[in-house]
């Protein structure tokens, strides 16, 4: 056994690369070795700005010598056949072996291959590394870069070290050799290090002022960055990721503690600490009530012959330019208003087919204006829930089912002014995205936004809200529960997902470019944490609708008049009514013809596209808190519940009935039930008897009115064709049955209608035993059949039981 | 400074040239680094260029940013194997000691858009600050660097702060008899910064850069490479005066930077011909 030290030595190397360089390298070697029959007993690699190193420990001497066997034709095969083989075997005719097979002789080469040196391996492995090296970017460099065919690397090569049990592993690559020195420090160290092997490297290497163990450097930057902060009474604000990135700028790494001018701090604290991070690779600090302190800490690449002093004036320079630009752009965008700044975005295009961030800011604010006007969003406080982490994780747990009353309508003097407010949030939400500060750290969108609406005087509410409409952002994100926010953010997250979807660009497979899953995700547990009780079909139809050109005013005084025409009629103002009025504005000036089928061919697709969209979110999101996904298909399956929260409730219901005997019952009484229509329904779609194919599947369409009429003969006609007792029992249940859970999913308590239709099962269960529905007598065959489908559709009404699995 | 740079430069093989003539963004616009940097015949070349950057006028009120300031620019073509060895040299020569100040060179991949030209390199800190931009040229006009130069670009300003030991570009001494640079600059400084945001005719400014372009178009006709690419620098610069304006929109950005690149490749292609290299 002998162990291998290989160094690529190069000019420095991106700190953020290096991560990924050392677990190419080491995967690499070792498919090498692989390749070659070998297989080391570990592997270590390293990475400092100027090196890749990787050292492997128990590597043989040798591949093992390998004896391979090739069968040959019969011995009496054709000389033809018989020289065909010597070829392939590379041997004469008399090194062969004759041997029988199932009584035939049969020729046979036996080709030993002795064990290859590992040091030949590995001088044929480093280039063949080298050269497939995948670095996210490489480049050419010097003479050789004459052709573009010369090596390539992350920046230039400088030398290799290869050394096998301590001697040079002869190999070369573009015309470096390799060898067994390297060089030390940059500045602290002249001239070249002489390495004998895996033992001393990395001592050899530190007595030329270099540690390259990127993990022992790491750590010295994050206790010692610490201990300087410390020291000045002060707490470091820990940033692991530039931990690991300022190890991979040192080879020597020297925290030092520097200062700024404390008047910065009126900067806002996360632009302080971005500057510090992201320009300069600095920690901020903290004091002792956790507010920004006026110093940093950086990391310096030597031990500078005056302690550092040099080292901080400078960097404590460099930082107050920067702090002293941001304070520039701080006070510059402040000099305009945030309504003057959005001016600016209708030069922003948001997306090419949906307009600019000014059209866009339009419709979110007609949108978040409606959410707070129809009462959606109350005022405040928001149903005490949501805001932490915690309570959207325990979304759904309340607003189930009976124990929470419907929600009861705020005065409309309530509404109004929060729709006022929600409209004066959503115009200023994207101003920000014009001013200097995020025009230089984007990442501070919404915040900066936040602080010059606070600046500005504004209510704080609209100030939070253009703060917080980002959010959240992914899980784990705080969920916003102050009603203004909650509208402009879910307001902004519905309009981007219509929007997106109406101009057919939803995700695929792993591309989601405009992170619509996210956005989608942030609309369900926004409505959840708060409890919403929001028609997704209608807002999102409306939302398509504002994306019409500018409807405006005209729209909003036509549903209006709809509603008001409709109501005089005394017919009922539904929201499919609302959601086609308002899609119809789409273009006033189509014609009748043209706007439906702009409704039927786009409005529609678009918003059934979604509400399947959402379906798969939730139940990528609720897999987690273990909820079945084919409960949720069970429930979506009935078409028109586009209510989360009830949804959610109904599913949870489902999965609480259906995991009980009594659930399971029901369950299997169903799909016997279900299995005999289907063979009913399916071969004979010209019955004609008003129960084609079409109207039983149209059974459950309306879950949530339950006024769908039921596909079953007048009761009187059944009662005359009663026989049996059985029947009686099922209609009986079913009368008692149906009306029970009507009343329930009405008081959206889905337990008892699930407990309602658990009364079913005795008498459907009964009636299979002794009941014949296959009779000779068409009629008492039909009525049966009838019947079935009465208790289908009853069971219908709290969810699909035939997408429900096992 | 700038003499103890070019003796240094000269003793290692570069030309000493003189700062183009016109304004410009960076001393990579400069005929010798960019026409240079194609072909396959060694180039080895030092200058000064002073850089206008409308953008970045504070109205003489930062303390390290100017809309107007001075690039020292070193083309070296081939890359020599020590380059990275060289320019600490000259960091030495001109006094700064790499035991007392940090000296890192940080990851930067330089791009100029519209140049069409793209390199792989580092931004050198000294002390946090970046010193120099240091870049090995992948392409220039859309063609590949057959060989490859390195470029090294000091920002002198910046470096005399280190030397001297000022907080600001206005307090460095210009001549060691009391004048400073701000003497000389701040207010150019005011009134350049007050041109280039508020003042600058936008129409003419327009109608500059269309003018450019047809100019430029014209010499590529007339198979001129130089003149051509010429225009292709107005037009660049006349480009950054109209954004310090904020006349142009984040759509039409894209296209402006489109037009003047296209005007860069087209020289940088009549400029390989002329001279007989395939791409």
């Amino acid at each position: 056994m002998t162990d291998f030290l290989l160094e690529l030595l190069s000019e420095e190397i991106p700190a953020r690369m290096q991560a990924k360089a050392r677990a190419d390298l080491e995967k690499l070697f070792a498919d090498q070795l692989a390749a070659a029959g070998l297989k080391a007993e570990s592997l270590q690699t390293w990475s400092t700005p100027r090196r890749l190193a990787l050292i492997a420990r128990g590597l043989p001497e040798t591949t093992q010598a390998v004896s391979e066997e090739l069968k040959g034709p019969p011995a009496d095969a054709p000389d033809a056949a018989v020289e065909g083989f010597l070829r392939k075997a590379g041997l004469t005719r008399d090194a062969l072996e004759t041997r029988d097979v199932k009584g035939r002789a049969t020729l046979f080469a036996v080709i030993d291959k002795p064990g290859r040196a590992t040091a030949d391996v590995l001088s044929e492995a480093i280039p063949a590394i080298v050269r497939a090296f995948p670095w996210p970017k490489s480049m050419r460099w010097g003479a050789a870069s004459q052709t573009t065919e010369s090596l390539r690397w992350v920046r230039p090569l400088q030398g290799i070290i290869a050394l096998l049990g301590g001697y040079v592993v002869p190999c070369e690559v573009d015309g470096l050799v390799a060898g067994n020195t390297t060089v030390g420090h940059r500045f602290h160290h002249q001239g070249a290090v002489t390495v004998s092997g895996v033992e001393d490297y990395a001592d050899v290497l530190r007595a030329a002022y270099v540690i390259v163990d990127h993990e022992e450097r790491a750590k010295i930057i994050r206790d010692g960055a610490a201990k300087a902060a410390a020291d000045a009474g002060f707490a470091l604000i820990e940033d692991e990721g530039l931990v690991v990135e300022n190890a991979g700028l040192t080879e020597w790494p020297v925290p030092l503690l520097g200062r700024f001018d404390p008047a910065f701090l009126e900067v806002p604290p996360e632009v302080i600490q971005l500057t510090a991070r992201v320009n300069q690779k600095y920690f901020v600090v903290q004091d002792a009530r956790g507010a920004l302190a006026p110093a940093f800490v950086c990391t310096a690449n030597i031990a500078a012959h005056d302690g550092g002093q040099a080292i901080v004036a400078g960097n404590e320079k460099v930082l107050a330019a920067r702090l002293s630009d941001a304070r520039f752009f701080w006070e510059l965008d402040q000099k305009k208003t945030l309504e003057q700044h959005a001016e600016k975005l209708k030069a922003i295009v948001f997306h090419e087919k949906l307009g600019t961030v000014a059209d866009k800011v339009e419709r979110v604010a007609k949108l978040a204006r409606w959410l707070c006007e129809e009462g959606i969003i109350k005022p405040s406080p928001l149903q005490g829930r949501g805001g932490s982490r915690e309570a959207a994780e325990g979304e759904g747990q309340s607003p189930t089912s009976a124990q929470s009353p419907l929600p009861t309508l705020p005065s409309e003097g309530e509404r109004a002014e929060l729709a006022n407010l929600a409209e004066q949030a959503a115009r200023l939400c994207k101003a920000d995205l014009v001013t200097e500060m995020v025009g230089e750290f984007p990442e501070l969108q919404g915040l900066m936004g936040g602080y010059y609406a606070v600046k500005e005087g504004l209510d704080t509410q609209v100030a939070a809200a253009i703060r917080d409409h980002y959010k959240p952002v992914g899980q784990g994100d705080d969920v916003p529960n102050a009603p203004v926010t909650v509208a402009v953010s879910l307001a902004d997250k519905l309009d981007t997902i219509a929007g997106f979807f109406f101009e057919e660009m939803p995700p695929t497979g792993s591309r989601d470019p405009f992170a619509l899953r996210r956005a989608a995700l942030g609309v369900w547990t926004t409505i959840s944490a708060n409890g919403l009780r929001l028609h997704l079909q209608t807002a999102l139809t409306l939302a398509i609708a504002f994306y019409g050109k500018r409807i405006g005013a005209a729209g909003a005084d036509l549903v209006k008049a709809y509603r008001a025409a409709k109501e005089a009629a005394g017919l009922e103002f539904t929201d499919a009514d609302l959601a086609e009025a308002r899609a119809a504005f789409i273009s006033n000036n189509l014609s009748d013809e043209a706007k439906s089928a702009m409704i039927v061919g786009r409005v529609r697709p678009a918003v059934t596209a979604i509400l399947d969209f959402f379906a798969d979110r939730l139940k990528v999101q609720q897999r987690e808190a273990g909820v079945r996904h084919d409960l949720i298909d069970a429930v979506f399956a009935l078409g028109g519940e586009d209510d989360l929260v009830r949804l959610l409730a109904r599913v949870k219901a489902l999965q609480g009935f259906v995991e009980t005997g009594e659930g399971t019952n029901l369950l299997a009484g169903y799909k016997r039930a279900a299995n005999i229509l289907k063979k009913e329904e399916a071969p004979s779609p010209l019955q004609g008897r008003g129960r084609s194919r079409e109207a039983a599947e149209g059974e459950g369409q309306s879950p949530t009115s339950a006024q769908a009429p039921l596909p079953t003969l007048p009761p009187e006609g059944e009662r005359a064709l009663q026989h049996e007792p059985a029947e009686i029992a099922l209609i009986d249940a079913l009368d008692k049955a149906e009306a029970a859970a009507d009343d329930a999913i009405a008081a959206e308590d889905f337990e008892g209608a699930m407990a309602a239709l658990a009364e079913l099962r005795a008498p459907i269960d009964a009636f299979f035993e002794s009941v014949t529905v296959n009779d000779a007598d068409p009629a008492k065959r039909e009525a049966r059949l009838n019947l079935l489908a009465r208790f289908r559709a009853a069971v219908h009404r709290v969810a699909d039981f035939s997408k429900i699995e096992g | 400074m700038i003499l103890t740079l070019h003796r240094f430069w000269s003793s290692h093989g570069c030309l000493i040239l003189q700062p183009y003539d016109m304004p410009m963004g960076a001393g990579t616009f400069h005929t010798a680094t960019t026409l240079r940097a194609l072909g396959p015949d060694p180039w080895n070349a030092a200058f000064v260029q002073p850089c206008r950057r409308p953008t970045d006028g504070r109205y003489g009120e930062n303390p390290n940013r100017l809309q107007h300031y001075y690039q020292y620019q070193v083309i070296l073509k081939p890359s020599p194997g020590d380059i990275q060895q060289l320019y600490l040299d000259s960091l030495t020569a001109i006094g700064v000691d790499p035991l007392l100040h940090d000296i890192r060179f940080v990851e930067d991949d330089w791009e100029s858009p519209t140049l069409g030209a793209w390199g792989l390199g580092w931004e050198v800190w000294c002390d946090g600050m970046e010193v120099t931009q240091f870049t090995y040229f992948q392409q220039m006009g859309g063609f590949d660097c057959k060989p490859v130069a390195g470029e090294l670009t000091y920002g002198l300003e910046r470096l005399a702060m280190y030397i001297q030991g000022k907080d600001s570009v206005y307090d460095l001494d210009f001549n060691g008899r009391g004048v400073t640079y701000g003497d000389v600059f701040l207010e150019n400084e005011r009134q350049m910064s007050a041109w280039n945001f508020e003042h600058a005719n936008t129409e003419s400014l327009f109608d500059a850069f269309k003018k450019a372009v047809a100019e430029c178009e014209n010499c590529l006709d007339a198979k001129l490479p130089i003149p051509a690419y010429e225009q292709a620098i107005q037009a660049s610069h006349v480009f950054n005066l109209l954004q310090a304006r904020g006349v142009i929109s984040v759509a039409e950005r894209q296209a402006y930077m489109g037009r003047v690149r296209d005007l860069a490749k087209g020289s940088c292609q009549a400029w390989m011909e002329k001279n007989g290299w395939a791409a």
